[in-house]
């Protein structure tokens, strides 16, 4: 039989291997982008930033960047407004069936994607949906949605009642109590929701092959369709860039969390 | 202040209209609009009979649910230790494995299976290493075959059993676990007896929703596996982008969604008895 110690050790040494193998492929990618050989080797020979001037040097990778951030912000925006309205009603009121809601609202995360954007692509082929800008947001914003809904009911369940009815005492309206005392209460939330609101958007790769077209093609489409020809070494400077953006939106949730004394934990997704 | 039912509603109006619209509507259209193609009742089942006990479509049913169930067990087998790991560590240790789970979680899932990619290439880091101190003459093939498929998926789906099971684990009373120790338990008896008990409708949701994500799957098959890894969700994609044979990707889409859906049942039947036990 093993010591205490030392199976306390080796379940120690387990963990970090396993944290490593969480993190090193990410790790690996973003080093190797900056890869000055031919092809994509690790470790590299020679560092340069060659990959990323082929990159940004495509018209066709720019114009991508530019309809996922569109995309990512309509998105945002209108996934987070509605969700907060939506979110407002599922804290606040005593609703029956609440559960069975709940259960309904969540099932863009459970139903395949594969099976979403097909039916999408089904409905946009027939009214020449394809390839419009807003209209890929809309679709986004469905598989967003409960994400949103998850971090604004917390956040608002923070918001005490007793606050809202002391400004209706005060003569405020019904109205005035949400602009001036739930949505500030809540702001921290808000921009959480928005911010993984659009990560969904700018990562979300199997609804925008179906329905960006050949006009709207998004990061994780290009990547898509230049990983069915090759393993080029461009990708590992994109995908860089999409983790870059992962970890500046998950930095500021937990900036976020901080200024509202909240605990390290993360939203569920 | 509480809200008036009517007022609820009108809140929830916009977000339910987003969803019956831009989500139920395509659905329900799409597999009855195709079907309709099909003629009568008896015609459609004659179809379904042909398509869905073909040999390609009964092969990928069948490698999807040996793949999912694979996949499924690994993630599990990897995700226990580190969300026990995770439910017992504090501060800056917490934080680490934390982000160790949550930075790969909101990335890209195609941005992770390039990464595979990148390291299981014939001249990739692991064909390197494994060369490097000669355990193998020739590089291995470890993409674009089922090892490939395996590894992507249980990489992109890990993070998902590990949050599922730290919620559970975090949620057992440790005084329960000290009482145990208190009247001489060896660990592996308070493990076993105690802590596994009261965790285990976290390991069966974990099971569940990597189950359900795994039958769905997608990106990581299509690019890391070979042409016996076809799955139901890449057989379905094909049907509509290459053939546009929307009446068999309806047919296959309800085998996929009933599975789905019944499982999904069973999940948030569970989750909600691990609510209530807190």
């Amino acid at each position: 039989m093993m010591g205490p110690v030392l199976r306390a050790t080796l379940m120690k040494a387990v963990i970090v291997l396993l944290c490593f193998g969480m993190v090193a492929p990410i790790v690996i990618v973003a080093i190797a982008s900056f890869s000055g050989d031919g092809y994509l080797k690790f470790p590299p020979e020679s560092f340069s930033s060659q990959w990323y001037a082929r990159f940004l040097g495509d018209q066709r990778w720019r114009d991508a960047i530019l309809n996922s951030v569109v995309i990512g912000l309509m998105t945002s925006v209108f996934s987070t407004l509605l969700g907060f309205l939506a979110a407002y009603a599922l804290v606040r009121a005593e609703l029956p069936w609440r559960r069975a809601l709940m259960s309904l609202l969540l099932t863009p995360v459970i139903v395949p994607h594969v099976v979403t954007a097909v039916a999408m692509y089904f409905l946009s082929a027939r009214m020449g949906l394809v390839g419009v800008r807003p209209w890929i947001a809309v679709a986004h914003s469905v598989v967003a949605m409960p994400v949103v809904l998850i971090i604004l009911q917390s956040a608002l369940r923070t918001v005490d009642p007793a606050l809202e009815r002391a400004a209706m005492v005060f003569g405020c309206t019904r109205w005035g109590v949400f602009r001036r005392v739930v949505v500030p209460l809540a702001l921290p939330g808000v921009v959480s929701a928005a911010l993984f609101s659009f990560l969904t958007s700018f990562d979300e790769l199997v609804i925008s092959l179906f329905l960006a077209g050949v006009r709207a093609e998004t990061l994780p489409v290009r990547i898509w369709n230049s990983l069915l020809l090759e393993v080029e070494p461009t990708i590992a400077a994109v995908s860089t860039l999409l983790i870059l953006v992962t970890m500046l939106a998950l930095g500021a949730d937990a900036l976020l969390r901080r200024m509202r004394g909240e605990g390290g934990a993360l939203p569920g997704k | 202040m509480p809200l008036s039912r009517l007022t609820a509603w009108l809140l929830l109006a916009p977000t339910l209209l987003l969803l019956v619209l831009v989500f139920l509507v395509p659905i329900g259209w799409f597999i009855g609009g195709s079907l309709a193609e099909l003629g009568t009742l008896s015609e459609i089942w004659e179809e379904a009979d042909a398509v869905l006990f073909s040999g390609a479509v009964g092969g990928a049913i069948l490698n999807t649910n040996w793949i999912a169930a694979l996949v499924t067990l690994l993630v599990l087998l990897i995700g226990y230790p580190m969300s026990y790991a995770l439910s017992r560590a504090k501060g800056l240790v917490f934080t680490a494995i934390l982000l160790c789970i949550v930075l790969p979680y909101f990335t890209s899932t195609i941005v992770r299976t390039y990464a595979w990619m990148v390291l299981l290439g014939r001249n990739g880091l692991i064909n390197q290493i494994l060369l490097g101190i000669g355990l193998i003459n020739e590089p291995l093939q470890l993409m674009y075959n089922r090892t490939g498929v395996i590894i992507g998926m249980t990489y992109v789906l890990l993070p998902y059993m590990v949050l599922t099971l730290y919620a559970a684990m975090k949620a057992v009373d440790q005084r329960l676990l000290q009482a145990a120790e208190g009247m001489g338990a060896s660990p592996a008896t308070v493990f076993l007896k105690v802590f596994m008990p009261l965790t285990l409708h976290g390991v069966i949701a974990g099971v569940l929703i990597t189950f359900i994500l795994a039958l769905g799957f997608f990106v990581t098959p299509a690019l890391m596996g070979g042409p016996g890894d076809i799955m139901i969700a890449m057989l379905i994609e094909r049907e509509v982008e290459l053939t546009y044979n929307w009446p068999t990707a309806a047919l296959m889409t309800i085998v996929l969604l009933t599975v789905t859906l019944i499982l999904y049942a069973f999940y948030a039947r569970i989750s909600d008895q691990g609510e209530a036990r807190r």
